[in-house]
């Protein structure tokens, strides 16, 4: 067996027999935008979800899929940053880990979110699922408050990255 | 002169509307009302089978509470108790609560008419719930998300739009709130007070327009 088969079938009996979690990292929104705002031409692409919202949940998949799809190709990083109650962190790991989703995961840990939603994107609403894609540390931008099927993210995700190279 | 110049553009925006287009998102939507607008008229079911009309059915209030929510939505659920409470609160001052439902049942079939019905009576609603099913109401408050709040107050021109936003700072626990943003507006117009804030944002479910 290969080392990688190896290491993966390890993973995968870990996650099953619950040893392992999938690390959810709390976040204020300040963190995650100097993240992005220091990540040179890597394509950001964040997408804000709960485990509560099931056109999130619905979509996560393809986000997933994205991140594996295009990695080798360009410079891009996938962030799903739940928006869960702060309190629900261990019920986000749980569902997380069930999933084997390849993008690191975050919550939000500020508070209020009339305080936050506006420095994520003055046009959004609030509402979710909502995704955010980002590049050359911030300068460019394009926000988009909709579910996502996988063939109109990629769209979106190819034309962001041709439209700021 | 200045009505009829409004009546024509919402005449042409609803007409924008009809045609079949694909709302697909948050960018593609009219911007709303703001605060210090007249609010848009609106006539619509309730659950009860009546025709519930802004201008009619609280023409002797000194305002409404208007709370576009529906049944499906985790964040409108945990909210249903503190919109029974607002509407308790202040029906009897003036401001009653009208809830409206504006997501399309085909997308999200939990959100239907007879879904309504049972949510409603379930929760012992006092105030109407009606169904926008032609989304129009939606589209012309610029309601984004359930639930999306705007408060209203009567005045000679008809009924103004003076809050826009969150019903408070805490969906997960009530407990912890510190700003009750809905009751504290409500309040100051009845107090003849400025509303401050007037506009807010929270998390909340996206509406589920129309797939054509």
């Amino acid at each position: 067996m290969a080392p990688g088969m190896l290491s993966a079938s390890i993973l995968v009996i870990l996650l099953a027999s619950g040893v392992v979690r999938a690390a959810v990292t709390p976040v204020t929104i300040q963190e995650l935008k100097q993240r992005y705002q220091q990540g040179g031409d890597t394509v950001y692409v964040v997408n804000f979800w709960a485990t509560w919202c099931r056109p999130c949940v619905k979509e996560l998949p393809h986000f997933d899929s994205l991140q594996r799809a295009h990695q080798a190709m360009r410079p891009v990083r996938v962030l799903l940053v739940s928006v869960d109650d702060p309190k629900d962190r261990e019920k986000v790991a749980k569902f997380l880990a069930a999933r084997s989703y390849a993008p690191q995961s975050y919550i939000v840990s500020d508070g209020n979110p009339s305080k936050w939603i506006d420095a994520v994107d003055t046009t959004w609403s609030g509402a979710i699922p909502a995704t955010l894609f980002v590049r050359n540390n911030g300068k460019h931008r394009r926000f988009v408050e909709e579910e996502f099927s996988y063939q109109h993210l990629e769209q979106t995700f190819l034309r962001f990255c041709k439209d700021t190279q | 002169m200045t009505r009829t110049i409004t009546s024509i553009a919402l005449a042409a925006l609803f007409a924008a509307f009809a045609l079949p287009i694909t709302i697909v998102g948050g960018a593609d939507l009219p911007d709303g009302v703001r605060v210090g607008d007249l609010a848009p008229e609106f006539r619509l079911k309730n659950v009860d089978g009546s025709i519930v009309a802004l201008s009619q059915t609280f023409a002797n209030q000194k305002g409404a509470i208007v709370v576009f929510t529906c049944n499906h939505c985790p964040y409108s659920v945990k909210y249903e108790d503190r919109i029974i409470e607002l509407h308790d609160t202040f029906g009897p001052q003036g401001y009653p609560v009208v809830a409206i439902n504006p997501n399309d049942p085909i997308v999200q079939p939990e959100d239907s008419f007879e879904g309504m019905v049972e949510r409603a009576k379930e929760k012992g609603f006092k105030f109407p719930y009606v169904f926008d099913e032609s989304q129009k109401t939606a589209l012309s408050y610029g309601a984004r998300r359930t639930p999306h709040v705007f408060v209203l107050s009567k005045q000679k021109k008809g009924f103004v739009v003076e809050y826009i936003g969150a019903i408070d700072d805490n969906p997960n626990d009530q407990a912890a709130v510190s700003a009750t943003y809905v009751a504290n507006a409500v309040r100051a117009l009845i107090a003849g007070q400025k509303v401050e804030p007037t506009f807010t944002k929270a998390i909340g479910c996206t509406i589920k327009w129309k797939k054509s």
